[in-house]
């Protein structure tokens, strides 16, 4: 009502949305949809409700409902050209029109149907009325049907009771002399021994003939029968008594027995103490072959035995038995027979299954030798596969988890000897590697302790690292059976996960790298502090080693391991940075370990030599001491062993002829002021002042410090122990001028073969100055050599 | 809390002999010995004036020769006993005489010989009152002379290593180390006269020979432990029998022991193989503690009297370190304080949190020497100051810093 038709329209209102419902049942063509649509949009508003406002307001558009034929004619007029404007008009007359058009069409189309409906309601009204009558015809000739059947019926009457009581009487007759024939008949079946049917034919008549039991026929009958059945059960229960039946005989037998109604319970407790009995043979059989018989089978062939003995026979027992006593609950029993007899096969399967499994673990436990891996694996597969099947049976049997535990445990236990195995091979390898290194020093004629040249040391350490880790990747071979995708157990929990990161990663090849630090460590706390057992060459064979496990190896096994296991860390792991940090401080400690060994030996050396010595009368010098000599060689022996396993290292530089150059200082520019000043009396502060002020600008020298991973460090290592020793020696010692003279020459020959393998050669020069600066002060004639003198002399020697 | 920087004394000589005067309890005062083969040597009487930080110097001649050990009577402030070496150029041959004549020739057609003797000596009645009235100068130009009280020679023996006096006894008694024997001293008539009551020999293979020893202060005295090369023995004065031994106590050779003063077997050692080593003497298989802090050969090794747990430890690498060594001392270890927290209340409560527990620890490290430290003496009079000597004949006092005292004080 609020709406002002904007288009005035020729038919009305009504009759157009009439023909709108119209056409909506017919499958209209796309232009008649088109059309449809456009109404539909004209409309559209109306047929939503009243109360929707029209959303576009717009008065130009000339589909809107505010259209207003003034603003848009306005609109056009000021917006269009002349030439436009007869465009718009020509194109609106042929719209207007082919509207006009299309409402006409439809008014026609729909005006001709009423016309043909009214037409066939009028016929419809004809039909009715002449069915009505025929309808009234029927229902006469229905009563007349009624009552002729009914009297019919009513003469049969007596003739169909006399038939049916005659056929009462034949089924009765049929069954008496069922009855009566029934005590012979069970006596031919006793005699076929065809119990089955006996007892069918048994179970059918006992019910009646119980009912009539007052009648002495009857009665004697049922006492036969009961005879002769007392007989059979008899016989069924020899027969269950008898051990030789076969499994189905023996289930046989029980259903039969159960028909009977012989008590559930009892027979339950019989069949599983038969089949109980059986098994436990079956497992003493197994039991046999557990090692120590002088020639024990194979695992694998063990467990297929166990398997196909004991599983599959344990498995058809339980079959037969809760196809007897739980799915066929027989009938009429009580009715918590099912669940007794359950239970009591649970009991009796966890009894038999807990034997076996102890059997089995004994087995797996007497299973040492580390070599073949894969028949275990197979075994364990074989074995857990054969008790998926006892799970199928036994859904809630607890059998099947502890088979798996048994395998969980097999499998780290196998990992621990893993673990055992490359550790006794890592000693054995070290015990070799000894004898190694202790053949050639027999060959070498007076070579002294570990100071044997040792050209094989790099060979050595390369077999030596490449022995141990071919191990591993034995070992990860082996342990990585048990993660094969054919292994049935291998996509438990445990051994996607915590197997491999717990398990392996972490007890097997960290445990090991932690072993081979450890051991490591063990060489350097030996208790004697001596050197003792360990030589000096396999400290340093192990500190490289354990540098190279620190900067390669250790990581390189990891990822190995990880990659081969695909571990994924549920649970925290050591991380390479600790285990490489723990190597490395392995190396440290051996390598200073080392450096402790060597400088001890030649401090040993040099304290003997000085402390046996009478230096107060001894004669004037002619040589250097072959003590010197010693350590010279065995420096450089120990030098070129070093050399082989360790870079050179950064020294200072020095000059072209250090041992000329320091030698002057030593012993020609300083030692003059410096006994001059001993001698007066007036100044004997001077004495120490020049080396005081030496002290003042060197550096405080840590004699048994840490050293670094270098030949150089090394060896400067060794000379400053062996340097200070010399000079705690000499200022225990006092020296007569010979003695301070001959000491004079043996540092002037350390002076000249040592300065190369020092790193900063002003530390052996300010050490050996020192010594003899010392000596000096020890002697009570302190008149020191001509240097020249001692030139020659170290130069002969 | 400042510490008090360390009092520094120089000697002109080189020295390696440093003893606290043991009977002296109210002044601080060592004795150091010196080792000069061309001069007379000295013993210097090293006074500290603990108010003033200030050192007083008394100089006292020993012309036998140079002191390689120095040991001060527990009972009487003015005598000492020394181990010294002589050179004997021609007298030495009356005694080489009677033992062979060859080598009494030989000795003739050469110059000298050094022997190692030991003396008990007294010091001047005057030497106190004669440095106060005569200017410094003069007592370092004319310093008086040790009295000889007697030898501790014995024809039979060989060279003496060192001389122990019996600790807390009334200096009666001495103990020598010569090579191989540990001789017991009776000291008579005001120590002028020595008689040797029992000796304890060490047989074995070799040129076995005593580097060191200590007179236990436990079990009325009647204990000694001896170190020879890597083993420290222990021996009963009452039977002269050994009662145990410790093998390879350590490395290398063991440089110098000391009883623990409170706890009868506890026993410290040090050696060149850098270490220091607790012992129960009870159980000799193991050490009940090793430190490794030194990076040269140990030479010494002190208990502080009243304290036990500060160890002080001189080594050839220049260095002294003081340790506090909470777990093996007498004092309950973590348990005291406690105790007497609980009792204080709540004026205690704050400065709870200051005191963690004390844990094994070097306390510091002393690097005022530049040559190897020798020998370090606690003060006998003051439980917090010592003493330690280097070879270029530097004596450091120091003392205890001031923080750990309070801490084991209160």
């Amino acid at each position: 009502p609020h709406l002002t038709d904007p288009c005035p329209n020729p038919w009305g209102l009504r009759s157009c949305r009439m023909d709108v419902e119209v056409e909506t049942t017919e499958a209209g063509a796309s232009r008649k949809r088109r059309v449809h649509g456009m109404l539909k949009m004209y409309y559209g508003m109306n047929e939503e409700g009243k109360a929707d406002q029209p959303d576009s307001a717009d008065p130009c558009d000339i589909n809107g409902q505010n259209f207003d034929p003034d603003v848009y004619l306005n609109k056009l007029r000021r917006e269009c050209s002349l030439g436009e404007l007869m465009d718009q008009e020509g194109c609106m007359v042929k719209q207007i029109r082919s509207l006009d058009s299309d409402m006409q069409t439809l008014v026609y189309e729909n005006y001709n149907k009423f016309i043909s409906a009214t037409d066939t309601i009028r016929k419809m009204k004809n039909d009715f009325k002449k069915m009505e009558d025929e309808m009234d015809c029927l229902t006469t000739n229905m009563a007349a049907i009624t009552e002729f059947s009914a009297s019919i019926s009513g003469t049969l009457q007596d003739q169909h009771t006399q038939i049916t009581k005659l056929s009462g009487v034949h089924s009765l007759l049929r069954k008496l002399q069922f009855l009566f024939e029934l005590p012979a008949r069970l006596n031919k079946c006793v005699e076929l021994q065809a119990y089955g049917q006996a007892v069918s034919a048994h179970g059918r008549a006992r019910c009646v003939l119980q009912q009539y039991s007052h009648l002495p026929s009857f009665r004697g009958i049922q006492d036969d029968c009961l005879l002769i059945m007392d007989g059979l059960r008899l016989q069924l229960r020899q027969r269950f008594r008898d051990g030789g039946s076969s499994a189905k005989d023996l289930s046989e037998c029980v259903e039969l027995l159960l028909q009977l109604d012989e008590p559930a319970e009892e027979l339950c407790d019989k069949f599983l103490n038969h089949a109980g009995a059986r098994l436990h043979l079956d497992l003493t059989g197994l039991e046999a072959e557990i090692p120590p018989p002088p020639a024990p089978t194979d695992i694998l062939e063990f467990m297929d035995r166990g398997c196909n003995e004991f599983v599959s026979s344990l498995c058809l027992v339980v079959t037969s038995y809760q196809e007897l006593f739980v799915s066929h609950a027989p009938a009429g029993a009580p009715g918590d027979v099912p669940r007794m007899a359950s239970a009591k096969l649970q009991v009796f399967v966890d009894e038999l299954a807990g034997r076996y499994f102890s059997i089995v673990e004994r087995r797996i436990q007497g299973e040492r030798g580390v070599g073949d891996n894969s028949l275990l694996v197979r075994a364990l597969d074989r074995f857990h596969r054969r008790l998926q099947a006892v799970s199928k049976l036994l859904p809630g049997s607890t059998v099947p988890a502890r088979g798996t535990q048994i395998v969980v445990r097999a499998a780290t236990e196998r990992v621990q000897r893993y673990l055992e195995a490359l550790k006794s091979f890592y000693l054995d390898t070290l015990t070799d590697v000894r004898q190694a290194l202790a053949a050639p020093r027999l060959s070498v004629a007076g070579g002294p302790g570990g100071l044997t040249p040792g050209g094989g040391l790099p060979d050595l350490l390369a077999s030596l690292s490449a022995s141990i880790l071919n191990q591993i990747k034995a070992v990860l071979a082996s342990v990585h059976l048990f993660t094969a995708k054919d292994i049935t157990f291998s996509n438990k929990p445990y051994f996607k996960g915590e197997f491999c990161s717990r398990g392996v990663r972490e007890d097997l090849v960290v445990s090991f790298i932690q072993f081979i630090c450890q051991s490591s460590r063990g060489f350097c706390d030996s208790p004697g502090d001596k050197g003792g057992a360990t030589p000096p060459a396999l400290l340093l064979l192990l500190s490289r080693l354990c540098l190279d496990y620190e900067t390669s190896t250790i990581s390189y096994i990891l990822t190995l391991t990880d990659e081969q296991f695909l571990v994924q860390h549920h649970s925290p792991v050591t991380p390479v940075t600790v285990l490489c940090a723990e190597a490395r401080e392995a190396a440290q400690r051996l390598l200073n370990h080392y450096v402790k060994v060597q400088g001890l030996i030649i401090s040993q050396m040099l304290r003997k030599s000085v402390e046996t010595r009478d230096w107060v009368n001894t004669i004037e010098p002619r040589n250097v001491r072959a003590v010197m000599k010693r350590v010279v060689e065995d420096t450089t022996s120990i030098d070129g062993q070093v050399g082989l396993l360790y870079e050179e290292g950064v020294r200072k530089a020095h000059s072209s002829d250090s041992s000329k150059r320091t030698f002057s200082v030593y012993s020609s520019s300083r030692p003059q002021p410096r006994y001059a000043a001993s001698y007066t009396p007036s100044a004997p502060m001077d004495t120490n002042l020049l080396s005081n002020i030496h002290k003042l600008f060197s550096e405080r020298i840590d004699i048994f410090s840490s050293v670094e991973f270098n030949k150089v460090s090394v060896m400067t290592g060794i000379i400053k122990i062996s340097l200070k020793t010399f000079l705690e020696c000499v200022r225990l010692r006092t020296f007569g001028r010979f003695g301070l003279q001959q000491v004079q020459v043996d540092c002037h020959y350390l002076q000249m073969y040592l300065w190369r393998f020092v790193s900063d050669e002003n530390l052996a020069h300010f050490l050996l100055d020192e010594i003899v600066g010392s000596t000096a002060h020890r002697c009570l004639d302190p008149a020191p050599m001509e240097q020249s003198v001692i030139e020659v002399i170290c130069e002969r020697g | 809390m400042e510490d008090d920087a360390p009092v520094i004394y120089g000697l002109e000589f080189q020295a390696r002999a440093l003893t606290a005067q043991t009977a002296e309890t109210d002044a601080i005062r060592f004795l150091v010995g010196t080792q000069s083969l061309k001069f007379d040597n000295q013993i210097h009487i090293i006074d500290f004036d603990d108010e003033n930080n200030i050192i007083n110097k008394n100089v006292l001649l020993h012309q036998a020769g140079e002191i390689w050990n120095i040991g001060a009577s527990p009972a009487d402030k003015a005598v000492l006993t020394t181990c010294y070496n002589k050179n004997i150029a021609t007298c030495a041959l009356c005694v080489c005489v009677c033992v062979c004549v060859c080598v009494c020739v030989c000795a003739a057609a050469c110059d000298s010989r050094v022997v190692s003797c030991a003396s008990v000596w007294r010091m001047p009645c005057d030497w106190e009152t004669g440095s106060s009235h005569e200017s410094p100068d003069d007592s370092a130009h004319n310093p008086q002379t040790l009295e000889l009280l007697c030898h501790l020679n014995d024809s039979a023996h060989g060279n003496a290593s060192s001389v122990l006096w019996e600790p807390m006894g009334d200096g009666k008694r001495v103990i020598s180390l010569v090579d191989n024997h540990a001789l017991l001293w009776d000291l008579q008539e005001s120590s002028t006269q020595a008689t040797v009551s029992s000796t304890v020999t060490l047989e074995g293979k070799g040129q076995l020979k005593f580097t060191v020893g200590k007179w236990s202060p436990h079990h009325n005295c009647s204990q000694l432990a001896t170190a020879n090369d890597t083993a420290i023995r222990g021996w009963d004065l009452r039977t002269m029998s050994q009662i145990y031994c410790i093998e390879n106590a350590h490395g290398q050779l063991v440089r110098d022991l000391d009883f623990n003063p409170n706890r009868q077997y506890y026993l410290a050692s040090c050696g060149d193989d850098c270490k220091v080593r607790f012992w129960d003497v009870r159980n000799v298989q193991e050490p009940v503690k090793s430190l490794e802090e030194h990076s040269h050969w140990v030479w010494s090794v002190r208990y502080n009297h009243s304290h036990d747990q500060l160890v002080l430890t001189a080594s050839s690498d220049s260095r002294l370190i003081l340790s506090n060594m909470v777990s093996i001392s007498s004092e309950p270890f973590g348990q005291l304080v406690d105790d007497e927290e609980l009792s204080d209340g709540e004026d205690a409560q704050p400065s709870d949190k200051v005191k963690e527990p004390l844990t094994d620890s070097v306390v510091s490290t002393y690097e005022e020497h530049e040559d190897s430290v020798y020998a370090a003496e606690w003060s006998t009079a003051d439980p917090w100051l010592f003493a330690s000597l280097s070879y270029d004949g530097r004596l450091v006092i120091n003392r205890v810093p001031r923080a750990l005292k309070y801490r084991i004080l209160l």
